[in-house]
């Protein structure tokens, strides 16, 4: 019986191992410069690159971050601070409930609340994965900030230090290593998201344009060539552009992982 | 030396020297619990506008909706009404999350005895690393390596002896295709192992040794143990599975690559069929007219976000009932 | 010898717990006064009620007044804060900020109340811990993590922290169970030094400590204070009995 579990352990590294290994086989043969500098082609056109998708992925992400890092952070520090208020409760409920809604439906929500204002844009994919981020690191940030023990509270306050200003300098400071890893991970986890540009930023083969345009994602990208007729040409487009996205998230979880290593068994779900 | 010290540097009176009533404290309190709240404005507004959108087609179809089996935005006799039946869709969710949890549980449950119960600490770590490493691949290149490496092997290898193994069953009759509601299923039960596996790891690690001691000092073997530390944590688990259900029915890009993409009510799992996720993800950015479409479309995802909660939520809750009650009976 | 603190009737609770009873006693000024009593007797509730932090405790309560140069500290409108700056504390586990340098650990009680004047923090920094009796020991390495120092070079270095934003009453819980004996008999003779400026009341599980260090001896017991007077007649003239029982060892 006991074999039986170990050949569990063996069937889920298969995947992965599969995944891992036909990427990069399939994936090497576009990695050069002008994949990653050039514009997309038309489907079917040979030459060119996916520099747009690289570069509106950096953008979405980053300017999702903008806005999901501080809501994301403070939120945090409000649950860790005032554990007790029924608010607090209601709200670490509900935001677990916002960790589960199908990253599909915050496309639609993306699509209700900017598209229909002002058309698919690069603002609606940052809002639509700035809610994917907030409820993450807002546990995160209250996990690492219960960490931080009531002592080094307890110095700053004898100090003459008042709370609040002890708890945005001294716990913050001590707690930033737990706040970073929970931003890195939501990072990484957005970075992968298509479902909801899909609703949002349309995608596009040009570079950026604006905030209040299409653009692309490397995400998207993928799918879009995984769905051409063409195969010699296009088909080889969404192994590279795996091979980069994937390379990019594995980077940061590696990162992540390592400077975390003291919490042997660590668990993420 | 006796001296009686004067405050050179800060206030020697005891009040603060500004007036203003409210405290720094009191400032900073209102303003982090505001930016708490914004998860109820969010879900609040999300609730509202999903709704609202899909009022027209819930007005139009009514019940129709979830019972209909025709997907068809454009009727090609103009004068009769574009009929939205969503049945094909909910039955291809929950078919594909049921294979997935009928494979993917197994080997999950499997994976955290192993590295819970049966493997050596030093091995947890790199395996359970491992094992995480499958949640991050982002679902799309779950998608792409379902259908250029996933379908042709299981075309070639698996489908045909599947069918000649288990064709007296209706299920497993019919023309194999790659894309199927099979396919998507497996790709569904790979993708969920992480989760699943990590949360029983949780809730067999919440099992006090002093159960584990009991049983092994009655001369119980390894797996005997690992079966009391299983019954233990048995609603653990559940809410595991659930999770993990939560999970399968809410993924979108993986399932639209490899499920065939078809709104016909399928007969068989070797038949390509949709979800509905899959179907918000292909027809969603075409929908512009006529409104009922995109009406239609909310409503899919109305029911995908509902049924999404309420697993989830469920499953939360027995996940936190049980290792409380775990947790209680250790002390006892 | 005017009178520093001075505590009329207080009461303190922990929810419905009460653990202080009316106490009233009265401080002297550039003394050491001990607090000493068998555990549970709410000698560090005490000392915490002295500078406002009994209060951070969810569901504590303290009535009564506590009246430094004459100004109650509970009275209404009075910032605890402000209250902190002029009466300090140092702590049974030393707890320097283990991120922080030992210069800016000493230099933390003014660089988060927003002093940013490097020459004056230099001053403030090298004033508290020579007067720490610390600062020939670090000098040369104040980039050093605070976390990197000994036990007992910790504790010195939190009172140089605390000295740094010069308070008038220093108020130290059990601040050497945590040390080895040679960096307590440091300690120790640092209270004898700092008394000359500062009003000091030490929280102490151990008599001999207390004998010791101490002009004044209070002995608490059970949240109400049994016995109040000068350390030789506390120890070799206890008026009540339940003190010669504690000082001569037959309970606590």
């Amino acid at each position: 019986m006991i074999s039986l579990a170990y050949l569990a352990l063996i069937a889920a590294l298969i995947p992965l191992a599969s995944i891992l290994v036909e990427t990069v086989f399939r994936g090497s043969s576009t990695m050069n410069f002008s994949f990653f500098l050039e514009e997309i082609p038309p489907l079917g056109e040979p030459g060119g690159g996916i520099g747009p998708a690289i570069q509106g992925t950096l953008i979405v992400v980053a300017l999702a971050s903008v806005m999901g890092v501080p809501i994301g952070v403070f939120s945090g520090i409000y649950l860790a601070e005032f554990r007790q208020a029924r608010i607090a409760s209601v709200a670490r409920f509900l935001n677990d409930v916002l960790t589960n809604v199908p990253s599909i439906v915050l496309g639609i929500f993306g699509w209700t609340l900017i598209v229909v204002a002002i058309g698919w844009s690069v603002i609606a994919g940052a809002v639509a994965l700035a809610i994917i981020m907030i409820p993450i690191i807002t546990r995160t940030t209250e996990e690492a900030i219960k960490l931080v023990p009531m002592t080094m509270r307890e110095a700053a306050i004898a100090l003459g230090v008042p709370r609040w200003k002890t708890t945005l300098t001294v716990v913050l400071s001590s707690a930033k290593k737990g706040i970073a890893t929970g931003i890195l991970l939501s990072v990484a986890r957005i970075s992968g998201e298509t479902a909801p540009l899909l609703l949002t930023i349309l995608g596009s083969r040009f570079w950026f344009s604006g905030f209040t345009q299409p653009t692309a994602a490397l995400p998207l990208a993928i799918f879009n060539f995984s769905q051409s007729p063409y195969r010699l040409i296009d088909w080889p487009r969404a192994w590279g552009a795996s091979l980069i996205l994937i390379f990019i998230i594995l980077v940061i979880n590696i990162i992540v992982r390592y400077a975390t290593r003291e919490k042997y068994g660590w668990t993420n779900i | 030396m006796k001296s009686s010290k004067k405050h050179p540097n800060f206030l020697s009176k005891l009040r603060s020297i500004s007036k203003k009533k409210l405290s720094g404290d009191s400032v900073f309190k209102i303003v982090i619990m505001l930016v708490a709240c914004n998860v109820f404005v969010v879900l609040g507004l999300m609730f509202y506008e999903i709704i609202q959108n899909s009022l027209l087609s819930i007005q139009m179809y009514g019940a129709e909706f979830l019972l209909g089996t025709k997907w068809q935005p454009f009727p090609p006799n103009p004068n009769i009404l574009p009929s939205f039946g969503a049945l094909p869709l909910i039955l291809g969710t929950l078919v594909t999350s049921a294979i997935a949890l009928v494979l993917g549980v197994p080997v999950s449950l499997g994976i955290s005895l192993a590295l819970s119960e049966f493997a050596p600490k030093s091995f947890n770590y790199i395996i359970s690393f491992f094992v995480e490493l499958l949640a991050t691949i982002p679902s799309v290149i779950y998608g792409l390596w379902g259908i250029f490496v996933l379908i042709p092997f299981l075309q070639n290898n698996v489908y045909p002896y599947l069918q000649g193994a288990l064709g007296f069953l209706p299920i497993f009759q019919g023309t194999i295709r790659g894309p199927s509601i099979l396919t998507g299923g497996i790709v569904l039960a790979i993708m969920i192992i992480p989760t699943v596996s990590a949360i029983s790891r949780d809730v067999f690690a919440a099992v006090p040794n002093s159960q584990r001691e009991a049983i092994v000092a009655l001369g119980a073997t390894r797996w005997e143990k690992a079966r009391i530390v299983m019954s233990y944590g048995r609603s653990g688990v559940i809410g595991a599975i659930m999770l993990g259900l939560g999970r399968a029915m809410g993924e979108t890009m993986a399932i639209t690559m490899v499920i065939g993409n078809s709104f016909n009510l399928f007969g068989s799992v070797f038949e390509p069929g949709s979800t509905l996720a899959s179907i918000i993800a292909n027809e969603f950015t075409e929908a512009s007219s006529p409104p009922v479409y995109v009406s239609a479309l909310m409503e899919v995802g109305l029911i995908l976000f509902a049924l999404a909660i309420v697993v989830n939520a469920l499953a939360r809750l027995i996940i936190w009932r049980s290792t409380r009650k775990i947790k209680e009976a250790g002390m006892v | 010898m005017s009178l520093k603190i001075e505590i009329e009737n207080l009461s303190a609770w922990f929810g419905s717990k009460q653990v202080l009873r009316d106490i009233t006693m009265k401080i002297k000024e550039n003394v050491v006064t001990a607090i000493i009593g068998p555990s549970g007797c709410g000698k560090t509730t005490l000392i915490r009620c002295l500078n406002r932090m009994h209060e951070l405790t969810p569901g504590s309560k303290a009535t009564g007044r506590v009246l430094l140069d004459g100004e109650d500290i509970y009275g209404e409108g009075v910032d605890p804060v402000m209250v902190r700056r002029r009466i300090g504390m140092v702590f049974q586990k030393p707890n320097p900020f283990p991120m922080m340098s030992i210069y800016d650990n000493a230099a933390a009680g003014l660089k988060l109340n927003g002093v940013t004047d490097k020459r004056r923090l230099n001053e403030v920094v090298e004033k508290s811990l020579r007067a720490a009796h610390l600062w020939d020991e670090v000098k040369a390495e104040l980039g050093k993590s605070g976390a990197s120092l000994s036990g007992g070079q910790q504790q010195r270095l939190c009172i140089a922290r605390a000295l740094a934003i010069e308070p008038e009453v220093i108020l130290m819980d059990e601040p050497t169970s945590a040390l080895d004996p040679t960096a307590a008999t440091k300690i120790e003779q640092l209270i004898r030094v700092l008394v000359a400026d500062y009003t000091v009341i030490i929280v102490t599980h151990n008599m001999q400590q207390a004998a010791r260090v101490s002009d004044f001896t209070a002995f608490l017991y059970l949240g109400e204070l049994v016995e109040y007077g000068s350390t030789k007649d506390i120890f070799e003239n206890p008026k009540s009995e339940l003190t010669e029982k504690y000082i001569t060892g037959e309970f606590g």
